[in-house]
């Protein structure tokens, strides 16, 4: 427990060090990082939250009668499978709406959720396959949820993989917002078919009855909230981020054209030599 | 009982969260350094 | 639409009658994969096998799936190979063809290439696993509908992919996670054509068609907004 909590406080520091920045004389313009009221507000409440939630979760609360300890693992699990598919469902809807009207906000937003989703969902997998050694007696079942969130896990790493292709930006975006919706489909298609896979192959089922008390379903709901409240932190830093480089990628891109059109002049004029350059600052 | 899974769970869990977030903050320090002030919106 | 299909399908067919990269390259590599499956799993292994079958020939359904898989990522990669040489893409938009014409000529003329691919393979399975066959109907429609969703799939994912650099490396990275119904599906419906009974198989080929339905409908819907700009 002690170990774990030191982990967390890790997180404590950067935005810590955040608030100090802000503390600095310099305007509140001049701020150099990607944290604001909303995202302080965000990771004070998540670390709070989720201090309360290693209380309870890991102190307060009992083993579970068939699980032993290990029921705690899936005061984390489960919020990160919450996580992973609300990241997922941002996806699918900044890929709509990039569609719909070209907005680069949800681009970008599409681009951070996937992120965020990926990171979450190896969380569940990880857990899941911890929970699974005591439970199951074996890390790896060959169970239809598992097998379908790997490849979903693999499926949104690929979708990463498209956003990093050597494109011109729109055209990334608009192969991207395809690709996200289809993989919304491709979740499903994949999680029935294993599924039907499975009950064809074996009647026995992997699930247990549980039995969760008061305390054990509080920490559980905390974890919930904790983990929705740092994965909105994460995001917002993750889509501002990407909104930067995409500033930035814009400005090379201007600052190339004047480069080329300066090419056609024996001595560039004034007003080409005072666009702004990126390190500028 | 089990804790020697509850432990390595909790700990990659709120670790990989610690890291990814700290890599995310610092990441956004340096792009904030080079973009121009009156480029820096979202930024407060 | 259809029209167009028929257009493309026949440029592509062409192409690779004079290039033989499929007859060349990418059968010859299926059947390395089929002759490296033997050599993986013993082919000695035949006394645990069910009803005195090697275990080869039991697991021959998989791995054949499995080999055509992998000679079909090759297969949709040259299928867009072809048209990123010499800004072929941008020519392709300015004939002002219909983009879901042009995605199924395209898929279209990669299946009748896999169905080639298949025939080869199969035969080359056939004799280097020993597997009996218990019900060509089944075998023949798990076989037409498992193409189609391998090809329609493969053809969006390959558009979606076509990029200037790390195409060959992102293909299958997007679309194997995807093609796990198909492999599923088909592996199940070509063991029970093989060994019976076929029943078992039936309802793992509508699963196929339905698969094979949702990418055509797919591609006919996004392959305007992939090959836009």
């Amino acid at each position: 427990m002690g170990r774990a909590q030191s982990s967390s406080e890790a997180d404590v520091s950067p935005s810590a060090s955040a608030s100090a920045d802000a503390a600095t004389p310099a305007s509140r313009a001049q701020r150099l990082s990607t944290s604001s009221r909303l995202t302080r507000v965000l990771g004070i409440a998540g670390l709070l939250l989720l201090g309360i939630m290693l209380a309870f979760g890991l102190w307060f609360s009992g083993p579970e009668i068939a699980m032993r300890d290990s029921v705690r693992l899936l005061y984390i699990h489960v919020p990160s499978v919450f996580v992973a598919y609300l990241c997922f469902g941002v996806t699918f809807l900044g890929s709509v709406q990039y569609l719909r009207n070209q907005s680069s906000f949800w681009d970008l937003m599409a681009h951070a959720a996937a992120e965020i989703g990926v990171l979450f969902v190896v969380f569940v997998l990880v857990t899941g396959s911890l929970w699974g050694k005591p439970t199951w007696g074996t890390y790896w079942q060959w169970d239809p949820r598992l097998t379908s969130t790997s490849m979903m896990l693999l499926m949104y790493v690929g979708y990463l993989a498209l956003r990093r292709l050597d494109l011109p930006g729109e055209v990334r975006s608009q192969r991207a917002a395809v690709l996200g919706i289809v993989s919304i489909l491709n979740v499903i298609v994949v999680h029935y078919s294993v599924k039907w896979w499975r009950s064809l192959h074996q009647s026995q089922t992997f699930g247990i009855d549980t039995q969760m008390d008061g305390l054990m379903l509080f920490s559980f709901f905390l974890g919930v909230i904790a983990f929705l409240a740092i994965g909105a932190w994460l995001l917002v830093h993750r889509f501002r981020v990407g909104w930067m480089e995409s500033q930035l990628d814009e400005i090379r891109l201007e600052h190339a054209l004047v480069e080329r059109r300066n090419e056609g002049r024996a001595y560039p004029r004034e007003d080409d030599l005072l666009q702004v350059r990126p390190g500028e600052s | 009982m089990h804790w020697e899974f509850v432990i390595p769970g909790y700990i990659i869990v709120l670790g990989g969260i610690a890291l990814y977030g700290g890599l995310l903050i610092r990441r956004g320090r340096r792009l904030a350094e080079q973009l121009p002030p009156e480029r820096r919106r979202f930024l407060d | 639409m259809l029209r167009d299909a028929r257009l493309v399908a026949r440029k592509d067919l062409r192409i690779e009658l004079v290039s033989k990269v499929i007859a060349g390259q990418i059968v010859p590599f299926g059947l390395i994969v089929l002759l490296l499956f033997g050599l993986a799993v013993s082919p000695d292994l035949a006394v645990l096998g069910r009803d005195g079958r090697s275990v080869l020939a039991q697991v021959a359904p998989g791995l054949f799936w499995v080999a055509v898989v992998l000679s079909a990522l090759l297969a949709v990669g040259r299928s867009f190979a072809v048209e990123a040489q010499d800004g072929n893409l941008d020519a392709l938009k300015m004939t002002g063809l219909d983009p879901a014409g042009v995605f199924l000529g395209k898929a279209a003329a990669v299946a009748v290439e896999l169905f080639i691919l298949e025939l080869i393979l199969g035969i080359g399975a056939f004799i280097l696993y020993g597997t009996p066959i218990a019900s060509w109907a089944l075998l023949a429609a798990t076989i037409v509908l498992t193409t189609a969703g391998i090809t329609a799939a493969g053809t969006v994912y390959a558009a979606l992919a076509a990029g200037l650099r790390v195409r060959d490396t992102l293909v299958p990275l997007l679309l194997l996670p995807v093609l796990t119904p198909v492999l599923l599906g088909a592996s199940i419906a070509t063991e029970a054509a093989l060994f019976g009974p076929p029943s078992d198989g039936w309802s793992w080929v509508l699963l196929l068609g339905a698969f094979a339905l949702l990418y055509v409908g797919v591609g006919i819907v996004a392959f305007g907004s992939i090959m836009e700009e």
